[in-house]
């Protein structure tokens, strides 16, 4: 039951930022490269139309956490404090700048809500990366210090960084120089998948720009990619342990692998839709390959005096599980449902459709 | 630790408060958008599907800030109240999770189908992707209930060694005896705030002499679904919830009627009067004798235990701002009645729409059914406390045990500052809604 409700959430935050990933990716492509107002508004529609019913596979995911890890829900969102809010208000501004901007016609009201939108979209990209980052890397769980936990065991507190910003440090923070390069991984890659998203919705005039910009950002992300392999290997020697162990996990390497190989032939495609399939292989491969290189932990600790949070120590009892997972399958089946509904309804190009009036 | 709680507590309460203006009007509004929408399709009259279409776009604002404040929420169990989460997750994170899957993506989805896709779906889906956008909103409301139900009263749950809270028997969750009430309770309240919106914006625009024939339109459907809705408000629901209150936490019970010595021979309901802590008495008081012994138990001189009666400990912590709360509450409720009762006498005299000063009390009697809604959640948390989980947590215990007061201090001041904007932009979007009003542009 442990591993269903897990393999449930990580699809469903998978989704998540897939979905949103797109969204914040149009934002971070719309800082920098838009600049016509046209473009400007096109591209802000092709986040604004889908943002709400994206960002509710966030509260859906988070609530099935809650449920069937309770404990690991109340440590990390504790644990995560600062980081979390701030990444809560960042939302609210990306919200308002995509709901706001087409409410007045006059530019220096549209110009406010833009940057809004973008730099928002930019740092929501890269904390959503240093979260991730902090994942894998591990925590110090139960405060330790000089070998004497402060908390109970599965408890701790991040700071945002500590002053030597390094993860090897015994109190690292939240932000420290391996957190951010998953952290500027993160941004490359959901601006490639923004930029997909963007030339396979719109008639922007920046459409053919975006696939150059595709290829360049493709490089900087194969490098970026090589780098994080190496430190990595510094921050957490076992890494790739389970890899070794559990061969068939390798098939998760592949997905990212796979996505980041094709992206290079992005100049190439005749479907405007390969591009993004390419960019969503990418996001689903890198989640799964971190999340996988752990598992079953799902919050290693960096110091020997706790253990580390497991999928077995930290979910909720075996009865609730089992009765979640019943309405669990119906519900899922449903949102597949009104999923496909809504594509369906909404496919093609969104520069005609009409938005908030 | 004081601080910490204070903060945590504090936190909570003001970004629920901000976040409840918005759910409050969706819920309701979204069905009184789908009887536009029947009514479209029964009489093909266009002014009916426009007025569907119109406060489907009120409900659209709403239903955005109702997000980018919802997710807050659920955080929040996480971010400030880890041990409370922790220790009662395998329960209430059912119900939260069930509303997560089971009415946000119904809302979300058909909403955006809503507003976008009426010519390509034509008027009979039109109509169902609306009704659906209900069905979740009320799901949601129902889930969120089932939620705070358990809380109140806890059933279905067994408590393990270390303290935590394990789910024994799921359809406990739903045939709590606390749920029913209360839900039905609070959809009717959602709903007096929806037709009081749909009202006032009828009057303003029969007042305005502009957008006249909706001003009709909303003015006398506002006025008949705000009369059902607050008469069902108070009877039956609102007195199934006091005797609820009443046998199930006679110490809110009391508080909450300010109820400070036992009566002997059956108690008064207090109209007026200001707890005194110190003195252990109400001043400057008002009341009627024997009529709240015969309301809760239909006897004029049964007994009811006074706040006299049970320990400090058991005792609500803020006794008059339960109290003020729940008389705020009713006391409004009892004027939605006669002002709406007095609204559809005339609307059947025919005189309604040239009754200007009526109009006018119509328009501006908007914010209260807020009020009221807002101090009815007030009734119910305040209550409840010195607990998470009725009579078994206390709130003391639920809090982070990692999170400094200071750190909760910074999130709270933000908040603030960022619900200020939110709250400027939500008025000014709203404001531009009415003021376009439910007349299609013509292109």
């Amino acid at each position: 039951m442990e591993v269903f409700w897990y393999v449930l959430i990580a699809i469903v935050f998978a989704v998540f930022f897939i979905l949103d990933g797109y969204d914040f990716g149009t934002g971070i492509i719309h800082l920098f490269f838009a600049k016509k107002e046209k473009d400007k508004e096109v591209i802000a529609k092709s986040a604004g139309l889908f943002w709400d019913s994206n960002e509710v596979w966030l509260v859906a995911g988070g609530g099935m956490l809650f449920m069937a890890f309770p404990t690991f829900y109340a440590s990390v969102f504790s644990g995560f404090y600062l980081p979390l809010i701030i990444v809560l208000w960042l939302t609210i501004f990306r919200a308002i700048g995509l709901e706001f901007r087409s409410q007045f016609k006059f530019q220096m009201w549209k110009d406010i809500w833009d940057k809004s939108f973008g730099v928002s979209s930019l740092l929501l990209a890269l904390f959503f990366g240093i979260a991730l980052g902090n994942i894998v890397r591990g925590v110090n769980l139960g405060g330790v210090e000089n070998g004497v936990s402060i908390y109970e065991g599965h408890y701790f507190f991040l700071p945002l960084w500590d002053s030597s910003f390094s993860p090897l440090c015994e109190t690292p923070g939240v932000i420290d120089w391996f957190t951010i390069i998953i952290g500027i991984i993160a941004v490359v890659t959901l601006a490639i998948h923004g930029a997909n998203w963007i030339i396979l919705k719109t008639n922007s005039s920046i459409n053919d720009k975006l696939k150059i910009i595709i290829f360049k950002l493709n490089i900087v992300l194969a490098i970026l990619t090589l780098l994080s392999l190496i430190v990595w290997q510094i921050v957490n020697p076992k890494s790739l342990h389970n890899f070794i162990d559990k061969p068939y996990l390798v098939v998760f390497p592949i997905i990212y692998f796979t996505g980041l190989i094709g992206l290079f032939f992005v100049k190439r495609f005749k479907k405007e839709g390969h591009g993004f399939l390419f960019s969503t292989l990418l996001i689903l491969g890198g989640i799964t390959s971190s999340l996988a290189s752990i598992f079953p932990i799902i919050l290693p600790s960096t110091n020997g005096v706790n253990e580390p949070l497991t999928i077995y120590n930290t979910s909720a009892a075996e009865y609730g599980l089992s009765v979640a997972s019943i309405w669990g399958v119906i519900g899922m089946i449903l949102i597949a449902i009104y999923f496909v509904i809504q594509k369906r309804l909404m496919a093609g190009k969104i520069d005609k459709m009409d938005y908030g009036h | 630790m004081e601080d910490m709680i204070f903060y945590d507590r504090l936190q909570f309460a003001f970004t629920i408060t901000f976040h409840y203006i918005f759910p409050q009007l969706t819920m309701g509004l979204s069905l009184l958008i789908v009887y536009f929408k029947w009514k479209f399709l029964r009489t093909k009259i266009e002014k009916y599907n426009n007025a569907a279409k119109f406060f489907m776009k009120i409900f659209a604002v709403n239903f955005t800030m109702g997000v980018v404040t919802g997710i807050p929420m659920e955080f929040q169990f996480g971010t400030n109240w880890a041990k409370f989460s922790e220790l009662t997750g395998g329960i209430i994170g059912q119900t939260l999770a069930m509303e997560g899957m089971f009415s946000f993506f119904l809302e979300s989805s058909f909403l955006a189908l809503f507003i976008f896709g009426e010519k390509l779906m034509g008027q009979k889906l039109h109509f169902l992707t609306g009704f659906l956008v209900f069905l979740g909103s009320w799901a949601s409301g129902y889930l969120i209930l089932a939620t705070n139900a358990w809380m109140q009263h806890p059933v279905g749950y067994e408590i393990l060694d270390n303290g935590k809270f394990v789910l024994e028997n799921f359809s406990a969750l739903f045939s709590n005896p606390w749920l029913l009430p209360a839900f039905l309770h609070n959809q009717l309240a959602s709903l007096v705030t929806s037709s009081f919106v749909v009202a006032s914006i009828g009057a303003f625009y029969v007042l305005r002499n502009k957008q006249v024939e909706y001003g009709k339109l909303f003015l006398k459907n506002g006025v008949i679904f705000g009369l059902v809705s607050s008469v069902l408000l108070a009877f039956p629901t609102g007195d199934w919830n006091a005797k609820n209150v009443a046998r199930h936490q006679p110490a809110t019970f009391a508080a909450m009627e300010g109820i400070f010595e036992t009566e002997k021979a059956g108690s008064e309901i207090v109209l007026i009067g200001q707890p005194n802590m110190v003195e252990k008495k109400l001043d400057n008081k008002i009341a009627v004798p024997n009529i709240l012994s015969f309301l809760t138990y239909q006897e004029w001189d049964k007994q009811i235990p006074g706040m006299d009666q049970f320990e400090k400990e058991e005792l609500p912590t803020n006794i008059p701002a339960l109290y003020y709360s729940y008389h705020i509450m009713v006391g409004l409720g009892t004027i939605f009645i006669g002002i709406m009762g007095l609204a559809l006498f005339f609307l059947w005299r025919k005189k309604l729409f040239t009754m200007k000063p009526l109009l006018w009390t119509i328009m501006f009697l908007v914010p209260f059914p807020y009020i009221a809604n807002i101090t009815g959640w007030y009734v119910a948390e305040l209550g409840r406390q010195p607990y998470l989980v009725y009579g078994l947590l206390k709130t003391s215990e639920g809090v982070s045990p990692t999170v400094s007061s200071g750190n909760t201090l910074f999130t709270l001041l933000g908040f603030v500052a960022l619900y200020m904007l939110l709250g400027l932009l939500f008025l000014v979007l709203v404001g531009k809604a009415i003021n376009e009003g439910p007349t299609p542009k013509t292109h």
